[in-house]
This record gives structure tokens, sequence and C-alpha cells, in this order.
């Protein structure tokens, strides 16, 4: 019989669990870690990555088939030939949707973190303090301080391009050379300074593409080709597979086994510790058990809040964590899909060469400083400019030669930019087991009931307007805003689930990630955000699993897991 | 009966093991002609139209391309029902035109004929989705409609524009040898000179 006995269990392989598996295996433990999905290797299962549109059949787009196949995904971008396979089955894996939510999961091993954005900004001070100054949910039981060390560890592994700005609102970190912003961002990014006083920054994105090669980690580093969610052979960016895994392999000390539905933490009420897990093979539907002395939750904010509901339900009805009556509550995500773009005249000798990755940034400005807003908390836009391809209007003019001459050359100008505003942490917005609905392996599946309310409504219009101002205020023509509209869940950023906190009354993680309810689980992914802040989170969640990690590592060595 | 019940229908009959569920970065099987349901004779009238919207000059056209293969499985596989029977009746539609003004099919016209036609529905076309308060469609991406969609249907020319234009810029002809295509840029520089008459960046 196999062993399956390891000193710490990693449930989940995207970018926080192949944080911790790194972190673990580099201290010297014995880890297992376990995905849901098919395993895929770096670079030789990237099947599509020197693929152009005329590689697929329907030059990348998806059928109306695959929209049959995945009505979530069609909701928004990501459905196309070239990720075909990479987002979770809808029919295998459904949820039940109370109140409209747009769940888009990678149920393979990697996660998600083949799949991101990269952006990739640090919290700042305020965020970890707005909750306890505006009296909103609970106080994050850590402060920026707490975190500071681990963010400069995480950004020098990852890799992340940028420049330091100098902003309070946006603290900088330790970055490889940001991208270019390009000849008319410049502008631009100079007009709306003068006309704001200094008091708007439109910077460089600050990306998880390596502007540098990472030669011990085997990474040559981005080569601008804006093919990053194919999975890229150069290791151009942060994923599990280019990045954290390998590390965790070269110690000898990691096992990964795919195919491994997590179904509960196997929970001993005597010592009010996990002892393990149990896991359905998704191939076979055999189960197993493996035990282990600490057990990191780190499934994607959702699915980890399940794993919890779903476990030591004989203690608690609520499952793991439940204690506090916050398991699976104060759902954030971040909304947005509302901005502004404009028509940029002049600038038609002047192009741009290589396919940038990444964009603009322009960071919070509304409730800081003096500012203040009949809402709280703010709200960033990230954004590009760019020359229209055959793709524009002339399109409409007539037919033949002259047409295939004017439509072939770069066009006009354009400017855009998308707000991504913080969303607050409420009670009333939860997601719970639904019993009577069943995936393909006989589990409980998800029910969403969240929405945003009056503070988002309320952010929205100035996510909006602030846009066409800044845009207006830059002297630009055609000025154009828009808000295609926002559902819960589209911003791919689940948070809140299982939030951190300072009292086991009113939260369900430690400071140190810690389940109050079972000291030697930790949960480490969005789950245990306590705030949404209005930067992305991902880099976050790995500078919080690495931190968790040394922790459990020191108290295991004390004895005390 | 649909393409993916029949596909059931078959496998079950043959044998043949059916892959149900997507694995990662899926490579998509290629879509034969048959598949489509249209013809060879359809796939050849589609690029002698096509030829017409994007001409072979110093650079490749649309025929070059085999636009009319690409358009027959996007109309399949990506259209809604509603476009796909406007796609279908505006092959009728094309060649009825064709005969009312010179009094022959379209593939026997000569080429001045078929740009004065074409020219002419071009512009009915934009007319006639203008009315119904449509812009862009010829540059529109050809599986954005939904199934079950209330907005009203294009002008079939316009359909056929569009595909043309898409299926053409995104073939590896158009890509690579009239637009520009590097395949591995290495680095971004947001500030270089451009000349008129450079073409634009494929991707």
């Amino acid at each position: 019989m196999a062993n399956n006995h390891y000193d710490a269990i990693v449930v989940g392989s995207g970018i926080s669990g192949g944080w911790a598996a790194k972190e673990l295996t580099e201290k010297g433990l014995k880890v297992l870690m376990l995905d849901r999905g098919q395993n895929i290797k770096h670079i030789e299962d990237y099947k599509n990555a020197h693929k152009e549109a005329w590689d697929y059949p329907h030059r990348d787009l998806a059928t109306q088939e695959m929209k049959d196949d995945y009505p979530v995904l069609s909701r928004d971008y990501p459905l196309n030939e070239s990720t075909f396979g990479m987002w979770a089955n809808e029919k295998d894996a459904p949820y039940v949707e109370k109140k409209p939510f747009s769940w888009f999961r990678g149920y393979h091993v990697g996660g998600r973190s083949l799949l991101w954005g990269r952006q990739s900004y640090r919290l700042n001070h305020e965020d970890f303090q707005a909750n306890a100054k505006e009296g909103i949910a609970v106080d994050w039981p850590i402060r920026y301080e707490d975190l500071e060390s681990w963010y400069d560890y995480v950004e020098k592994f990852a890799g992340i391009s940028g420049n330091r700005d100098g902003l309070d609102v946006l603290p900088d970190g330790q970055y490889m050379p940001g991208f270019d912003l390009n000849v008319v961002e410049k502008d631009v990014a100079a007009r709306i300074k003068k006309a704001f006083k200094g008091n708007r920054h439109l910077i460089i994105g600050r990306a998880a593409n390596a502007t540098q090669a990472q030669p011990q980690q085997g990474r040559a580093g981005c080569q601008a080709r804006n093919k990053c969610w194919l999975g890229c052979p150069f290791g151009g960016y942060f994923s599990t597979q280019s990045s954290t895994l390998p590390a965790a392999m070269k110690t000898g000390n990691l096992t990964l086994r795919p195919y491994s539905i997590v179904s509960q933490i196997l929970y001993d009420k005597d010592k009010k510790r996990a002892r393990g897990v149990e896991v359905i093979d998704a191939e076979t539907n055999q189960t197993y058990e493996f035990t282990a002395k600490i057990v990191f939750v780190n499934a994607s904010s959702f699915n980890s809040s399940w794993l919890l509901m779903n476990s030591a339900t004989d203690v608690w009805e609520g499952g793991l964590g439940s204690s506090s009556g916050q398991l699976g509550h104060n759902v954030m995500d971040h909304h947005f899909r509302t901005g502004a773009s404009a028509v940029v005249e002049g600038y038609d000798d002047k192009y741009y060469y290589g396919r940038r990755p990444s964009g603009f940034y322009i960071p919070r400005f509304r409730n800081w400083g003096g500012d203040k807003r009949d809402y709280t908390r703010g709200f960033g836009y990230q954004g590009s400019a760019s020359r229209s391809g055959w793709r524009k209007d002339i399109a409409e003019m007539g037919i033949g030669g002259d047409l295939k001459d004017a439509i072939s050359e770069p066009g006009t100008w354009t400017i855009g930019m998308n707000a991504f505003g913080e969303m607050l942490p409420d009670h009333r917005n939860r997601i719970y087991l639904n019993k009577e609905v069943k995936d393909k392996w006989g589990l409980p599946v998800l029910e969403m009931d969240v929405k945003i309310r009056e503070n988002e409504q309320r952010m929205r219009k100035d996510m909006q307007q602030d846009a066409i101002d800044m845009l207006e205020a830059s002297g630009l023509k055609n000025v154009n805003g828009w808000d295609a509209g926002y559902e819960p869940g589209m911003g791919i950023h689940e948070m809140g689930t299982a939030r951190m906190g300072r009292d086991p009354k009113t939260s369900v993680l430690n400071k140190h990630n810690q389940v109050w309810d079972a000291k030697n689980v930790f949960v480490t992914d969005g789950a245990c955000m306590t705030s949404a802040s209005c930067v992305n989170p991902s880099l976050t969640y790995m500078a919080l699993t690495a931190r968790a990690a040394e922790f459990a590592v020191e108290e295991l060595k004390k004895g005390n897991l | 009966m649909n393409r993916r019940d029949l596909l059931k229908l078959i496998t079950t009959a043959t044998g043949v093991a059916f892959v149900g569920s997507a694995m990662a970065y899926d490579i998509r099987p290629d879509i034969s002609l048959q598949q489509t349901g249209f013809t060879k004779d359809d796939v050849a009238f589609l690029n002698e139209v096509g030829e017409v919207i994007i001409p072979r000059t110093d650079t490749p056209g649309a025929k070059d391309a085999n636009v009319g293969q690409i358009m027959a499985v996007l109309v399949a596989d990506c259209y809604t029902k509603d476009l796909q029977k406007a796609f279908r009746e505006g092959i009728t539609s094309l060649n009825n035109e064709a005969k009312s003004e010179f009094g022959k099919d379209y593939l026997l016209l000569d080429n001045s004929q078929r740009t004065t036609l074409l020219t002419r529905l071009d512009k009915e076309a934009k007319a006639y989705n203008e009315k119904q308060k449509m812009w862009g469609v010829a540059m529109s991406s050809p599986n954005g409609r939904r199934e079950g969609s209330k907005e009203p249907i294009p002008h079939y020319f316009s359909l056929f524009k569009q595909l043309t234009l898409f299926g053409f810029f995104t073939s590896k002809e158009g890509g690579t040898k009239v637009l520009r295509y590097v395949p591995v840029p290495g680095k971004y520089d947001g500030n270089i000179e451009y000349k008129k008459g450079q073409k634009a960046w494929a991707t």
C-alpha cells in the first residue's frame, strides 16, 4: 500500500497552493499537493502556445455548441478555442445561482495561475485599517507592516515588472523594469497629471510578466507575445507551472496528485485538529484517506469554503470554521466593466512594436487624501491606448482593392480604461451548500446569493464619470462613457468567505490564517480576505501564503501543531 | 436532430470512443466541409464573392486564403440559426440579383459586372442596416449574436462581407502576407516611427 501520510497536505495547486507547496517543501516538509483536475506539464502540455488564429478550426471563436455547453463562461470573454478545456466543465460541476453569479473556474493543476490577468499590486496601509476606522465588518488582524517583507519576498521570486512610482496609495515593491507606456499613454499621463494637479496618476501596470530572464528558475522571460493564457513556453509570466511547482519539485519533497477531489477535511474532535483529508479520485470515484500534521487549504476562495462547510459536520452543522457564523459570508469581488474611451487625434507617424501583455494603471484617488465622496473606498483603472487594426469603421466603406489597402493599415489611436471598484464585505452576500443539487461525484454544490449594493452602485457613477472627465481634461475627442453591466463573479476575484479576524466569534481564521477551530488547518487563498481593496488580489495571497507557511513550520518545530 | 445528437448516434452505432469532456488546451478537431452542410460549389461561389470584396492585388486575396471554406465553417458552427437562414437565403438572393441585372448566374459574370453588382449590394446593405440602427456589422465578430436574440437581422450582403473580412484577416495569408506578423517580438516598444503604407500588426 502506498504511503498515505505526509507532513503537510496542500489542497489546490493554483497561485496560493503552489506557493504553499514551495515554501513547505523548501523548509523540509514532505508535502502532498492535491488538485481536482488533470495535470498540465510546463511547456509540454501548452499545446496551443505557438498557434495563431489561423491554426484553429473556427479561428479561435467559440461555437454555438461551446456556448451551449458553457452557458456561464459565454457570458463574458473567456470562452474560445485556444483555452478550451481550461475552464471547469459546467455540467460535471454545476452550481446554483440564487442571484446571478458568474463563476469562472480552472479545474486543473496550476488552476487559474495559468489564466490570470497577472496585475500585481500591494494593498496599502489604509486597506488594512479601513474596516476598523469605518466600522465595517471586522478589523484585519494584520497591518501592512506585517506583510511588507513578504510582499518583497514573493515579488522577487515571481518576477513582477513595474516602476517604483512613489505613491502612498500604491506601495512600491521589488520590480523588474516595467513595460513602456506607449507614446500616446505617456502624453495622456502628462495631461492628466497637469489637469488634476498631481493627484491622479497614469502609470504602467505592475504585472507578473518577467521583463528579465530568471535563469535560476529556467525562465527566459516575457517575449511580448501576449499569449499568456496559452501557457508560456518561455516562462514569461508567473504560474504554478513556471515558478513554484519546479521549485517545490526540486526539493524532492513534493508529491503531486492530480484528479484528487478533496471531499472533506478529516477532523479529530478530541485533539481539535485535522488529521488529514478524504479524497475522491475524479477518474475512478474511489475514495482515499491521506493524513498529515498540517493542511493548507488553497482550493480557490469558494471551493476552500465549500471544503470547510463539508467537513466536521458531526461537530458543527455548518462545517469546520462555521462556529463564527461567518463561513461562506462576506463574499467580495471587484465590480468593474464601466469606464470610458476616446479617440486620440494625431500621432499618425507613431506606432508600437510587440504585444504588451499589460496596460496602464490609474491608482485609486477617490476618498484618498483630502477627497470625500458619498460612498466609501475607491477604485482604480486599467486601460491602454492603441491604433485600430483591420476592424475599423472603414470596413463599411465599399469593397475591392482600395478597401483592402485602407483596412490593412493601422487606423486612428484610441484610448480606453476600465474601472475596478472595491466591494464591501456584507454579511448578506453569501454562498452555502445546496444539498439538493449534486455534482458528477455526488457531492453537494454551492449556491450563490450575492449582489452589489448601495455603496458599489454609488461608486459606479464615479467610475464612469471620472474616466470621462480625465479623457476630456486630456483634450481628447469623441469621449464615450460606458457601463457594460456587472454581475458578481465576473471580476474573477472571489474573496472573503472565510475571513481573517481578531476574534473567533466573528471570523473564521486568525492572524496566521489558521482556522480558529482547527489550528493545523490554514486557509491562505482569497477566502481569507477581510476586505477587498480595489487592487488585484493575487499578489496578496502569495504573500499571505508564504507568511503562513513560515509560521506553520515554526509551530511544528515548537510542537504546537 | 442537431449535430451533437447525430454525433452521439454515430459514435454509438460504430463504437468509436467519443471524448465527452474537453481536456486542457484541447486541440479542437478540424471541421470537414461535409459537416457544415455546404458543398464544394458553395465554397467556390463564396470564394468568388469574397475575391471581389478582398481581391488579390500585389498581395494575396480572399480566394488565395480560401475564405469560402472558413465562411462555411463559421456559418455552420458559430452563426445562430436565424443568421444561418439569412446567409443561405442570401446565396439565392445574390444569384437572383445577378440574373435580374445581367441575365445570368453570378459565377458567369465577368469581373466588372461582379464589382458593379456587389458595390450596389454593399451600399444597399449599409443603408438597410443603418435604417435598423445596426452599425459596424461588417467588422463585427461572426459569433457575436446570441441564440434567441430579438435584434434585427442584418442585410445578407453584410454577412458575406463580415465573414470575408474576418476569414481573410484571420487567415495565414491575410495575417502574414497582407498584415505584418512577428511571432516572437521579444520586447515591447511603445514609440516607433510609422510611415504611411506600412501595414498593421496582424495580432
